[in-house]
């Protein structure tokens, strides 16, 4: 069956044998973007998250179906090398990845935290950031969260500016 | 100076190899056979811990670098980045004796095909210490030969050029290293150029940012699950669950003829199913009946009373003095560790193609040379037919020193003819990791009237570490008589103590256990430190002067002496409960490199929670800060993982768990919101860094918890066992 979804702001119909394929596998293996990992395929560890309208969703567990007419956001296209995304951004000024395998799904989960809840405190971070990462790079993370808060701030304010 | 001259002229003049004209104007590649490794010293460098030396391909010519044509190095490393930070690290060796910008030089792995490869592995915390001197050797080498066909080019004599950033400059006239390079098809291979002083590094000993940066955070497909191949197909592995299976027989019928499938191969040790996508491979899979022979009723009570000391064989692996007597006041504790799994976030994946007489396999492995022989060996090819191309390692933590899947997947396209990409489930990685071995640890100390020990004991037994691994031959276990992984951390580190001992057990599990970052490192010092610890208690003394009394005074003793200085020092260490929070102290030796830690703690609703951890460690020569303390705050966050959390278990013949949450693990809840870390140098030249950070962590939670309950907790993980 044709599915048709916006990813990265790009509207895609992809033809899949089966409805209730992860968005997942449609993700990496129909659209070629690797970026979203697969991890557990339960839902268990947020190495797949990616944006569904806006929302971190664990996409291993996610049937392609219910993305139908949906907004899909990957970290490709969150942002780029020329245009990075501020979660990205902080992510480099912190010097965050180790083996990097899970950092997509942190950066999304982040970046989804960040439009609900602009300043998060600890607290914040602990109930909303659940991923796993294995190499335990939380506590720079976490920094660079808070970092990514203001920078996201402080891009509010200049496109605020310029309007 | 003369000796040190001779001792540097390692790289002989003859075995140099170049080559030119690789496809592109301007790229010469060269390659260098390398330092013929005393089988002793590799032999001893394992077995004391201290640094292993870098071991090369001794056969096999090798290609480091590439300079290409719009001026930059390529550097194929032999040590992969698994994200201890190691490509960064040897970026600035290289570009510190080459003379180059540091975003002049990229990092690749070095595919099999190009000869690069390391003849032992990436683990052990080696790769920095290891390429230290060889690879500064090298950069400086094809630095002298730039410099000298840049001199000829320019019609200038070599004594009159320098060179910034690869660009050499003389007598008013520059040229790049790439115009350098151009055309020379016969390069003159000098000796080993002196090389630079400490005092004018440029870029070792600075805080670089991570060279893999911007790959890790804008998601490129860098890893093992992200490689593809043309035309390529999915396999699955039927795997049992039970421990202990030995394949029977297969009924296939069902699958054969499921949507998608191409072929289902039965070998002698495994059935895989290889079909048009990865869906459609894993309903086959799962429609296959595989009859298994296993054992059904092993649980976790079996394993513990298999894993005591006692069992199996012992070796004394460090006397000094006398035993313990009867009549003796001995104080004996019992520790033990669980099972524990890798958990790494990428699975075991692979991509192979077998093309008639050669093949090519993609991998996330810590192994290329053994995943080259293994896959060779086993489809009958020449081993330089197989080119073994690594990818990053989403997380290697010893868990990919094993590449079994990689035979298996090639087998798989040699029978449909076409390139098979297979990787496990987050089930299959649980149940078919290799396990970090449980360990049972009876440790036995007496004081003496001063209130310092006379004599220590410390009997443990461990399952298979370095023993039946692919890696490391039986025969050097046999020939040792120990595990030599297993003996990680577990030898006394207070000598100045009269009379010790340590005896290593060694008992065989039915399931595999093998390397886990750090190997016996982690309980063996969790077991060790909690004693010291309870001995300073019971001796009523600081725990840190209980310890500084009882260290000896060789070179490592005194740079124990300093961390274990500098992490009192930091962390205001004292033994008052404040605010229902409380430090506790451990340190220890790893690979010649000492770590103390100190943890503040507190408990809340029963459960332990580290607020902070103060971490002083001295690597010797730092040469990337940065990354040795982010390996210093990720060793910290695993070990707490480790010690709090995670645990395996056997319930009828199956391990258990096999998904994350009920495997816990540490969370961004649960990690310290501060960990401060204290570099110390006390020694000229790099050493370990990846592991050793993992040994005081147990123990420094557990002193702390001791300290505000009263409680001593003696099994891993730490769980209280009465209310606070």
């Amino acid at each position: 069956m044709e599915i048709s979804l916006t990813v990265n702001g790009v509207l895609k119909t992809v033809d899949i044998a089966d409805e209730n394929t992860p968005l997942l596998w449609v993700v990496r293996d129909t659209l070629d973007l690797k970026g979203t990992k697969f991890g557990c395929g339960k839902a268990a560890c947020g190495a797949c998250t990616l944006h569904v309208d806006g929302e971190a969703v664990r996409s291993c567990s996610y049937p392609v179906k219910f993305a139908e007419g949906k907004k899909v956001t990957t970290i490709e296209g969150l942002g780029d090398r020329e245009n990075p995304h501020p979660v990205q951004q902080a992510w480099i000024e912190e010097i965050v990845p180790q083996c990097g395998y899970c950092q997509p799904g942190f950066m999304m989960a982040t970046a989804a935290l960040l439009n609900k809840v602009p300043k998060p405190t600890d607290e914040d971070i602990d109930k909303n950031i659940i991923n796993v990462c294995r190499c335990g790079t939380y506590y720079r993370m976490r920094k660079a969260i808070h970092k990514a808060a203001e920078l996201q701030a402080e891009k509010v304010i200049s496109e605020s500016k310029e309007l | 100076m003369a000796d040190k001259e001779k001792d540097s002229k390692k790289v002989s003049r003859r075995k140099f190899l170049v080559k030119g004209g690789l496809g592109t104007i301007g790229v010469v590649a060269i390659g260098a056979y390398l330092f013929r490794s005393p089988i002793r010293r590799q032999i001893l460098g394992v077995v004391n811990s201290l640094e292993a030396p870098y071991l090369d391909n001794i056969d096999q010519p090798m290609i480091w670098f590439e300079v290409t044509s719009d001026n930059n190095i390529l550097l194929h490393s032999p040590k992969m980045e698994m994200g201890q930070g190691t490509f960064t690290g040897i970026a600035q060796m290289a570009a510190e004796e080459l003379s180059v910008s540091m975003n002049q030089i990229q990092v690749v792995h070095a595919a099999s095909s190009t000869g690069n490869v390391d003849s032992f592995a990436t683990g052990g915390s080696t790769s920095i210490s290891g390429l230290w001197k060889p690879l500064r050797e090298l950069s400086a080498m094809l630095r002298v030969m730039l410099l000298k066909e840049a001199a000829l080019k320019m019609n200038v004599d070599v004594d009159q050029i320098s060179v910034v950033d690869g660009v050499i400059s003389g007598n008013g006239k520059t040229l790049t290293y790439s115009q350098a390079a151009e055309g020379v098809e016969n390069w003159e291979v000098p000796d080993v150029p002196v090389l630079k002083d400490a005092k004018d590094y440029k870029y070792i000993g600075q805080p670089i940012a991570r060279v893999d940066l911007d790959e890790k955070v804008y998601g490129d497909p860098i890893f093992g699950m992200d490689a593809e191949m043309p035309d390529m197909l999915y396999g699955a592995v039927v795997r049992p669950t039970k421990i202990g299976s030995i394949f029977v027989s297969a009924d296939t019928k069902a699958a054969e003829h499921m949507p998608g499938v191409v072929k289902i191969v039965v070998e002698d040790d495994f059935v895989g199913v290889v079909a048009n996508s990865m869906l459609e491979a894993e309903k086959a899979k799962d429609a296959i009946i595989v009859t298994w022979d296993s054992y059904d009723n092993l649980n976790t009570d079996a394993i513990v009373k298999m894993m005591t000391v006692g069992n199996g064989n012992s070796s004394v692996i460090q006397k000094n003095g006398d035993s313990f007597d009867d009549q003796d006041e001995i104080v004996t504790l019992e520790f033990r560790s669980p099972i524990g799994a890798h958990a790494q976030i990428e699975p075991n994946g692979v991509v192979a193609f077998v093309d008639g007489d050669s093949a090519t396999i993609k991998i996330s492995t810590q192994v290329v040379g053994l995943t080259r022989k293994e896959v060779a060996k086993r489809l009958d090819l020449d081993a330089e037919k197989v080119n073994v191309v690594p990818t990053y390692l989403g997380g290697g933590f010893g868990r990919r020193l094993h590449t079994p899947h990689a035979v298996q997947a090639a087998i798989m396209s040699k029978a449909v003819g076409k390139p098979v990409k297979y990787f496990f489930s987050r089930k299959e990685e649980f149940q078919h990791d290799m396990f970090r071995p449980p360990t049972h640890h009876v440790i036995k100390g007496k004081l003496n009237a001063e209130g310092y020990l006379e004599g220590l004991e410390h009997q443990f037994v461990s399952g298979d570490v370095a023993t039946d691994s692919a890696l490391i031959p039986n025969a050097l276990t046999n020939f040792l008589g120990v595990d030599v992984g297993a003996i990680r951390g577990g030898f006394i580190q207070y000598t100045a103590i009269p009379n010790f001992k340590a005896e290593c057990w060694h008992v065989e599990l039915p399931f595999a256990t093998s390397w886990w970052r750090s190997l016996g490192l982690l309980a063996n010092t969790f077991a060790m430190e909690s004693f010291m610890d309870e001995m300073a208690l019971k001796a009523n003394k600081n725990a840190v002067d209980f310890r500084l009394h009882q260290i000896a005074d060789e070179p490592i003793d005194i740079r124990l002496k300093n961390v274990i200085k500098a992490a009192a020092e930091k962390s205001n260490y004292n033994e008052e409960v404040k605010d229902g929070r409380a430090m506790g102290f451990a340190a220890s030796i790893d690979a010649n490199t000492p770590c103390a830690q100190v943890a503040e703690v507190s408990i809340v609703d029963n459960e332990i929670i580290v607020h902070k951890v103060i971490v002083a460690m001295d690597p010797g020569l730092a040469v990337n800060p940065d990354q040795i303390r982010a390996q210093c705050e990720g060793c910290v966050i695993m070990g707490m993982s480790a010690v709090l959390y995670e645990q395996m278990f056997v319930e009828d013949g199956e391990l258990t768990p096999t998904i994350y949450g009920p495997y816990q693990m540490a969370l961004m809840k649960n990690a310290p919101k501060e960990i401060d870390v204290v570099l110390l140098q006390g020694k000229d030249t790099p050493g370990a860094v990846g592991e050793p950070p993992l040994g005081p962590i147990g123990a420094a939670i557990a002193n702390a918890v001791r300290r505000l309950t009263g409680e001593r907790l003696t099994e891993l993980p730490l769980k209280l066992s009465k209310k606070a």
